[in-house]
């Protein structure tokens, strides 16, 4: 017998990475704008979604959305109420979504092609641990906190904050009952993601919306250039 | 707690290279894993020996290197190693680091094998 020492310096999540290689591929070949929204369950993703998804279209461009739960198409049907076409995806008991996961569920979309959409949403698993190591292709990761989780989240999950690439502070309608110290939850941000855009924001009352809807547009724009 | 999904695809991984040696045995496999990979590096190596069970891994080591953030700092002109993941300040300047060098690898680095010699 013979000891011996093999390099391999591969990926754990190589497969992912391709896939995700792909979709993204793809989504720059249709020219759409891909967005990944990740928070803890009960940040109010869906309820943000949901107004962003009836912004969009009185501004008349195309949505539409992928969301993940473990159970349930609660969501789906939820986020269907604004018009847009949506697709649940229930991974049972996966803790996050991932790429292949998301190629199968755009393979057979009944009525949706990537081609015909200005802007796809993926609404993650509630969970700001897992769902950073997966990439989906998207253009913009997107981190969201509710004024009720407390300001120093960001420190808790510096992996998810420092890998988004904009910030959306959601339930502003009820920051002050919560002593929401707003300049705090900045700073914290700050410390763990310099320079990264945050969107303070109420789905409730529609504060912030305009502005974040100005930044997708925005966005969409740098693209098709 | 994606850590069980994780080593599968290590074992998987490294069953898949084993091709090239037939009948070594695996004595240990060396994992690299940045400190914002977001995984728990006891968690990893709990999870190991379930996933290891009945394959050609099992009775092996992991062994994980956890790598610390490394940032590029551009006033400073140099990468700079960050003490922990609560601030993405250089640590020499103060000034905010926005460009990563090193901090997410989740990666098989090496295997350390038992190869049969050919007879001669």
């Amino acid at each position: 017998m013979t000891t011996r020492i093999v390099e391999l310096r591969r990926g754990i999540l190589k497969k992912n990475d391709e896939l995700a290689a792909g979709l993204r591929a793809n989504y720059a070949a249709a020219g759409v704008l891909v967005l990944n929204l990740v928070s803890s369950p009960g940040t109010g993703k869906t309820a943000f979604l949901e107004r962003t998804l009836r912004g969009l279209r009185e501004r008349g461009a195309r949505v539409a959305a992928l969301v993940g739960d473990l159970e349930t198409d609660n969501d789906a049907r939820r986020l269907a109420s604004s018009g847009a076409p949506v697709r649940q995806i229930n991974t049972h008991g996966i803790c996050h979504l991932d790429a292949e996961m998301i190629g199968k569920h755009l393979d057979g979309w009944e009525g949706v092609r990537l081609e015909q959409l200005d802007y796809l949403f993926i609404e993650n698993v509630g969970n700001l641990v897992c769902p950073s190591s997966y990439d989906l292709g998207e253009k913009i990761r997107v981190a969201l906190l509710s004024v009720t989780e407390g300001e120093d989240k960001p420190l808790k999950y510096p992996t998810m904050f420092n890998s988004a690439d904009a910030a959306v502070i959601t339930k502003m309608d009820i920051a002050e009952p919560c002593d929401f110290d707003r300049e705090l939850a900045l700073k914290n941000i700050n410390e763990i993601r310099p320079g990264m855009r945050i969107f303070e924001t109420s789905a409730k009352t529609g504060t912030g919306m305009e502005e974040w809807l100005g930044y997708l547009e925005e966005q969409r724009a740098l693209r098709s250039h | 707690m994606h850590e069980l999904s994780l080593i599968t695809s290590v074992v998987e991984s490294v069953t898949e290279s084993l091709a090239a040696y037939p009948g070594a045995r695996v004595i240990e496999v060396r994992l690299r894993v940045g400190a914002l990979a977001s995984v728990v590096q006891e968690s990893l190596e709990f999870c190991y020996g379930i996933a290891a069970e009945g394959t050609p891994l099992e009775g092996s080591r992991l062994v994980v290197k956890m790598l610390p953030v490394v940032m590029h700092c551009v006033p400073c002109g140099q990468d700079v190693e960050l003490q922990g993941v609560q601030s993405f300040r250089c640590p020499r300047c103060d000034g905010p680091c926005s460009e990563m060098r090193q901090g997410r690898e989740l990666e098989i680095d090496s295997i350390e094998i038992d190869e049969v010699e050919e007879k001669k």
